[in-house]
């Protein structure tokens, strides 16, 4: 067989029973937990006496509650405290791994995962998350799962899948200095829509991808969800094996150099046929900043909030009307005129190590804008923290007038106490702006950590490439 | 698992496409470790005009009478009707529970999101897919007349109008068997341990590095 995609490669690896109708019994090497989506997988295995299947699979971490401030004071809201504990009390009587709010190795599920190594190439990876695509940048099949699926995988280490289609976005070329992984992605998801990848597992391929680090090609499949595909997936190459290589949970020594032929096997064919394939002018793409309450409503920076008036089609004026009076915008401003109240840069999609670096190259001898209510820098988890600050970023935050906080998902989703208050809007690194996303109310722009970082100087938008 | 044969109800409207899963049940309910009572704050954002939690008793709280699903015409549904993209956003199942709670047994669209569309058939709930056309047919034909109803038959893979006109829908197989007999997927998995123990031993030999730990 030399005409495999990757996706196809991984499914075949992974079969353990094939049903004969397009779905099959497929084996899971990797599950990560936290704690909103488990507790009521575990009540379902002790309701039918089961136990999980294989322990050693499990990787379990609380995010989506914890605080992002002071952690010696315990999580003050009960209802949060509650849902932390029981992610504590599950591991603890089934003798599942997790690393507790107070380890240093804690941080989001999606940045602990790899920077343990507990994300390989080659493998399934399910987490009750829809951003599991993120581990796809390691030419993993990972995607994001329900809790009736958590409880089926902590049972029996498979799922009952139906095969997806496969679909590449090919970004040809190199991007211009500035455009970092989050503008590519967001440029893709401008062109093909949140549903453009409904039903498809999506490979990032072409030279503007291959360019980009480990930390930017998860940034890239963290959001092939936001483009409607379950997974995103990046060929295996020296830049992912020199990543894995050495961290804690990654194979060593002999079990390391049997991996590595077979990870340097994980990429598509060069005849592999494609159901969909959309290609991108990598040099085309400028830095990119969200309008409206989805992620496909999208523009570079230079651009000019849409007129509905200009749209024919009901339903998408409709949509273009609703998106603009709940964001508090008027139609064809410039993008550079919409000014902001709070800055949040964090979440699973840009809290790593690099993208700590980004911003703070942006912000080095400067200071957050008068305007700016608050501006806050939430590391994706504890080592991230600790290396950023033996690289002193966090004195540059802090001189600058951010506040450097303790990782999470935070202001993401605002399931902590880090939310927007109604009519507050945010420039944010996260990856959903839908209506409430970041509290009730609130408003948010989606863009890349430099971006952030520029629009807290500023007090509005400005494009990186100039500021 | 409740299984799902025929349903004959009450249809209510959501007239809006790329409904996500934080539209459906906001953040502040997934803090909730049980599997029930999230029907109340289905549509949380929409229904009421005030701020809603887990503590506050949704008694106290102001209905917003634009609602759908606040008005009396559409009391009782049992099947909602909504556009593209349905259940988009994240993958919590907690948006099927909330459906489901508050007493929707399907819901019928043109598209969905693929984690919500999966999420759905665990719980009993049916998200029947019908070609845009028709669901605007179905839209107009809701408006137009109070305490519109529809028929839903699984098993004939059917949803039709009062005045007797069927429409045909697609369905998986294997999850429409699973919904029409209410099984337990869990259980039938594990009728495979064998094959699993026996994919396990294979796998082992060829990526030892995958079972070190």
């Amino acid at each position: 067989m030399t005409t495999q995609t990757l996706y196809d490669k991984l499914w075949q690896a992974h079969v353990v029973r094939d049903n004969g109708d397009g779905s099959a019994l497929i084996y899971i090497d990797r599950h990560l937990l936290h704690e909103v989506t488990s507790p009521q997988a575990f009540d379902g295995l002790r309701l039918n006496a089961r136990l999980p299947w294989r322990l050693a699979a499990n990787l379990a971490v609380a995010d989506h509650n914890v605080p992002t401030t002071d952690r010696s004071l315990g999580i003050a809201d009960p209802i949060s405290r509650t849902q932390v504990e029981a992610l504590d009390s599950n591991c603890a009587e089934y003798g599942i791994t997790e690393f507790q709010m107070n380890d240093a190795r804690q941080g989001i599920v999606h940045v602990i995962g790899p920077e343990q190594g507990a994300t390989l190439p080659g493998m399934t990876v399910v987490c009750g998350d829809s951003h599991t695509s993120t581990h796809g940048a390691f030419g993993a099949l990972a995607f994001g799962i329900g809790t009736s699926e958590v409880e089926h995988a902590l049972a029996t280490q498979t799922l009952v899948l139906k095969k997806a289609k496969n679909m590449r976005v090919a970004v040809r070329g190199q991007v211009a200095p500035g455009i970092t992984a989050k503008d590519i992605v967001l440029a893709i998801i401008g062109q093909i829509g949140t549903a453009g990848g409904t039903g498809h597992a999506i490979e990032f391929a072409g030279e503007a991808i291959t360019a980009l680090s480990m930390e930017g090609r998860m940034t890239v499949c963290n959001m092939a969800i936001e483009a409607g595909a379950r997974a995103g997936l990046i060929a295996v190459d020296q830049t992912t094996i020199d990543y894995v290589r050495g961290r804690p949970f990654s194979p060593k020594g002999e079990a390391l150099a049997k991996a590595i032929p077979y990870w340097q096997s994980l990429h598509s064919d060069a005849m592999a046929v494609f159901d969909t394939e959309v290609m991108i002018d990598g040099s085309t793409i400028k830095p990119q900043v969200t309008w409206g309450t989805s992620p496909e409503m999208v523009l570079p920076v230079d651009g000019h909030v849409p007129d509905p008036a200009r749209e024919a089609d009901p339903t998408r004026r409709q949509g273009i009307e609703r998106a603009l009076q709940y964001m508090g915008l008027t139609a064809n401003m410039p993008v550079t005129d919409i000014v902001i109240d709070k800055v949040f840069i964090g979440s699973c999609t840009n809290a790593r190590i690099e993208d700590m670096r980004a911003a703070a190259k942006v912000v080095a001898g400067k200071r957050v804008a008068g305007n700016v209510k608050l501006a806050m820098i939430v590391p994706g988890s504890g080592l991230v923290k600790r290396q950023a600050e033996q690289e002193g970023l966090d004195q540059i935050f802090r001189a600058a007038g951010f506040e450097w906080r303790e990782p999470g998902c935070s202001m993401c989703l605002g399931m902590n106490a880090d939310q927007l208050s109604p009519g507050e809007r945010c420039a944010s690194t996260s990856n959903r702006n839908f209506e409430g996303r970041q509290g009730a109310g609130g408003r948010t722009h989606l863009v890349s950590p430099a971006m952030a970082a520029a629009a807290a100087v500023a007090g509005h938008f400005v494009d990186i490439r100039s500021f | 698992m409740q299984a799902f044969t025929q349903v004959s109800g009450t249809v209510a409207p959501l007239d809006r496409a790329n409904v996500d899963t934080d539209a459906i049940i906001p953040k502040q309910y997934l803090k909730s470790i049980k599997r029930t009572g999230f029907g109340v704050y289905l549509f949380d954002d929409a229904r009421y005009l005030d701020r809603g939690d887990l503590d506050i008793d949704v008694a106290t709280r102001r209905l917003n009478p634009d609602f759908a699903l606040n008005q009396a015409r559409y009391v009782g549904a049992s099947i909602l009707l909504a556009r593209e993209n349905f259940g988009c956003g994240s993958s919590r199942e907690h948006a099927v529970w909330a459906l489901a709670d508050f007493g929707f047994r399907a819901v019928i669209a043109p598209s969905y999101a693929d984690i919500f569309y999966n999420n759905s058939f665990k719980n009993g709930f049916l998200p029947i897919v019908l070609p845009a056309d028709v669901v605007q047919g179905l839209f107009e034909a809701l408006a137009a007349q109070d305490g519109y109803t529809l028929s839903i038959d699984l098993p004939a893979q059917t949803v039709t109008t009062p005045d007797g006109q069927p429409f045909n829908f697609e369905i998986d197989p294997f999850r429409k068997d699973c919904l029409v007999r209410g099984l337990d997927e869990i259980g039938l998995t594990l009728q495979h341990a064998d094959a699993i123990r026996d994919y396990e031993a294979r796998r082992a030999a060829e990526a030892p590095w995958l079972f070190a730990s």
